[in-house]
């Protein structure tokens, strides 16, 4: 038995090298990899002129050549901060680390943000071990009420959407037209066929299967969930009254996906499935989405254009503190939320204020090229103006930081 | 005497130092070696920082978990509502499916990793006992979160096609009743389990089996036994204390298993059935739901979901050890492999 454990050596070892030499064709090929990224990264045209005309040295004004007329704002920090952190939600993560990434360049503050979660970053926030935090659902009033620095300011970043995305062999995407209650009492199990009458009535010309709906939601708790709950609450008493509006809710439903892929994921595999995912990852991934009727009773279809409408509403309230979901404007695709940092309005220290409101500003102007490449929906007309506005209202000492 | 002066050939390490341990000799006295003293120190304190770790850790549970225990009791066990928006809370519908998952895996695996560590023990032949053994032990190490990948994407329509099979053909049998049609569920998560605890199964199993002394079964063999009598009457039952925690180390495994079952299970909170429904795990919860949890409530009531998994998986531990016990006793001397 012994002679047994040593013979086995040399072929082990054989095996053992083997595997390590693979490992290290597979480490060797990163050098190679890095430079041929970073060229493309300083290749982009927005980084590279902005970089150099940008004062570093504090305290002057001086407006940014790509700053829009009329906002003399000073974009870096002017009380030498180099570093902020912030914690929240993993839905705009890919879009603040590019913007994270690019004022980095232009102003030299590193931004520290960790996507643990909208519910995270409201806890961290409420304990002050953030500057600011970072979320896609709005606080409640209990949670408000926890926060150790008195008010929390809810600034929109950018707007993102959910598409609808179904599995029906033969049937090409936005062939599936909804209206709101036939959502709702799918997801309610009301409706359990494709070929029901009420599914029917609404898309004439479309061959439906006489299949079962497979309803798929997102198992994780996600601000997908909360704006696609928000949407269902706002247009159904039934769901309002059921599973509500939530980043996870007690599902009347079927399946349980991980994440964007997960749902996607099984919505692929299972004929006659429906179910919603971020639209940035409907488009990439080339989903099937469905058609749906808004509040003015027009089929609209999942877009950067047609979100970007929810936001263009008269109606908005000073502190934006609302889901944009349902919105009035005809042309807006209706499942429209938007994702937002969570700032104390009072603050202590004069130099983080100061950062954390300029940093904020920045975002939404000179940030917001960035938003579209990456599949979310820019802040535009009546909203950047609110925003601005709220950015305003942070105070050290009762005095505004931007003015 | 310096410990790595001992010299001891390695078959019979272990009843060496048993003995040594029950003579008292290895118990360090005031004429013993200075080295002798520290290493029995250092020893010492590591075994009581495992043990402080471990009460640290239940203590942290039972903290975490104070409000929702206040707030629902002992009822959170078999309560069937999870419900964020009105802070309801209970868990029993993960508490089921944990533990259906993790036994159906067993079932699968067991009959799985004894024959492959039967045959790798007793009948390969060296030349494929080598390279099988090493892919064996490479198993065990990919990370759960591709197996669960794999499983999704590649496993997944293999089992929807023989759900479905099933259904048409035995749908009468009420374990085959679920939605066939969605291919995630109990059945999905139990194999793709089942192949996460094989190799750890037929690993140790296999070392276990190598440790009966041959002669045992050369004598059997010798009164005339063919192999297989030999096997079933002697290598199996002088094993069977390691070949128990084996099984125990794998089913826990299954129990705490995370990434995997998450993307097979459907994670359906409701009551499971059938094979074909979609089942949710105590473990895959909490990674789901614990970044996203915005009050403290849903937090605690998360901590409180994961003192019963810790609870469950301490009671399994004691079984497998009455077991083991209830087995090795009358056997001489204990043998604890695991």
């Amino acid at each position: 038995m012994r002679t047994g454990s040593i013979g086995r050596f040399p072929l082990f070892a054989v095996f053992a090298v083997m595997s390590l030499l693979f490992l290290l064709a597979a480490c060797g090929s990163d050098p190679t990899a890095t430079p041929t990224i970073a060229p493309a990264a300083t290749n982009t045209p927005t980084a590279t002129p902005r970089s150099t005309p940008t004062p570093t040295t504090p305290g002057q004004a001086t407006p940014t050549p790509t700053q829009p007329a009329g906002a003399k704002v000073e974009v870096c920090p002017t009380q030498r901060v180099k570093g902020l952190t912030g914690a929240g939600a993993t839905f705009p993560f890919p879009l603040y680390s590019k913007m994270f990434d690019e004022y980095n360049k232009v102003c030299g503050v590193k931004v520290n943000y960790q996507s643990i979660g909208s519910g995270g970053g409201i806890r961290q926030l409420q304990a002050r071990t953030v500057d600011f935090g970072g979320s896609d659902g709005i606080m409640t009033a209990q949670q408000k009420a926890e926060a150790a620095g008195g008010p929390v300011l809810h600034v929109p970043m950018v707007a993102g959407a959910v598409a609808v995305i179904y599995n029906l062999p033969g049937i090409p995407s936005g062939a599936v037209k909804l209206d709101p209650d036939v959502l709702v009492d799918i997801y309610l199990k009301k409706i359990t066929k494709w070929n029901d009458p009420r599914i029917a009535a609404l898309n004439s010309g479309v061959s439906l299967p006489n299949s079962d709906i497979a309803v798929v939601h997102r198992s994780d708790g996600s601000g997908t969930t909360y704006i696609f709950t928000s949407y269902l609450s706002a247009v159904s008493d039934a769901w309002k009254n059921g599973p509500g509006a939530a980043t996870s809710v007690n599902w009347p439903g079927d399946i349980g996906g991980q994440g964007n892929a997960g749902v996607a994921g099984q919505v692929r595999q299972i004929p006659g499935a429906i179910g919603y995912v971020e639209l940035a990852y409907a488009h990439q991934n080339n989903l099937t989405y469905a058609q749906l009727k808004n509040s003015s009773g027009k089929y609209v279809e999942p877009s950067l254009e047609t979100a970007k409408f929810a936001a263009d509403v008269p109606t908005l309230p000073d502190h934006m503190e609302v889901v944009i979901v349902n919105s009035s404007n005809p042309n807006a695709y209706p499942i429209t939320g938007f994702t937002w940092l969570l700032i104390y309005e009072n603050q202590a220290d004069a130099a983080k204020a100061d950062a954390v409101a300029r940093l904020a500003w920045w975002m939404i102007h000179d940030g917001q090229q960035y938003a579209v490449p990456l599949d979310y929906v820019p802040l535009e007309g009546a909203a950047v103006t609110k925003v601005e506005n709220l950015i305003k209202k942070i105070k050290v000492n009762g005095q505004p930081v931007i003015k | 005497m310096e410990v790595g002066d001992m010299g001891l050939p390695k078959p019979v390490a272990r009843e060496s130092v048993e003995s040594l341990r029950s003579s008292k000799s290895l118990t360090p006295t005031r004429r013993s070696h200075l080295s002798d003293r520290i290493f029995f120190h250092v020893t010492r304190s590591l075994a009581v920082l495992v043990l402080i770790l471990s009460l640290l850790l239940v203590f942290e549970l039972l903290r975490g978990s104070a409000e929702a225990r206040a707030e629902f009791g002992i009822g959170f066990i078999w309560g069937t509502t999870w419900d964020p928006v009105a802070e309801q809370f209970s868990t029993l519908p993960t508490i089921t499916g944990t533990l259906a998952k993790a036994f159906l895996s067993l079932l699968i695996a067991v009959p799985v990793s004894l024959g492959t560590a039967i045959f790798l023990a007793i009948y390969a032949p060296r030349w494929i006992r080598t390279p099988l053994s090493y892919i064996v032990e490479s198993l065990a190490s990919i990370p759960s979160v591709i197996i669960g990948l794999w499983g999704l994407f590649i496993m997944v329509p293999v089992v929807r096609v023989l759900q479905i099979w099933l259904k048409d053909n035995f749908g009468w049998f009420p374990l085959f009743s679920g939605p066939a049609i969605f291919g995630v569920g109990v059945l999905a998560a139990g194999i793709i389990l089942a192949i996460m605890i094989t190799p750890i199964i037929a690993a140790i199993s296999r070392d276990v089996i190598r440790t009966v002394p041959r002669a045992q079964m050369e004598g059997l063999l010798a009164l005339g036994a063919t192999r297989w009598e030999a096997i079933w009457k002697v290598v199996l039952p002088y094993g069977r204390a390691g070949i128990i925690g084996a099984v125990i180390l794998g089913l826990g495994r299954a129990v705490g298993e995370t990434m995997a079952v998450t993307m097979v299970g459907g994670n359906a909170f409701k009551l499971v059935t059938s094979l074909f429904d979609p089942v949710h795990s105590m473990a895959s919860q909490i990674a789901s739901e614990f970044t996203e949890a915005d009050s403290n409530l849903y937090v605690s009531s998360l901590i409180y979901v994961g003192l019963v998994l810790f609870a469950i998986t301490v009671v399994i531990e004691i079984v497998a050890q009455l077991m083991i016990w209830r087995i090795t006793k009358g056997q001489g001397e204990a043998r604890h492999q695991a």
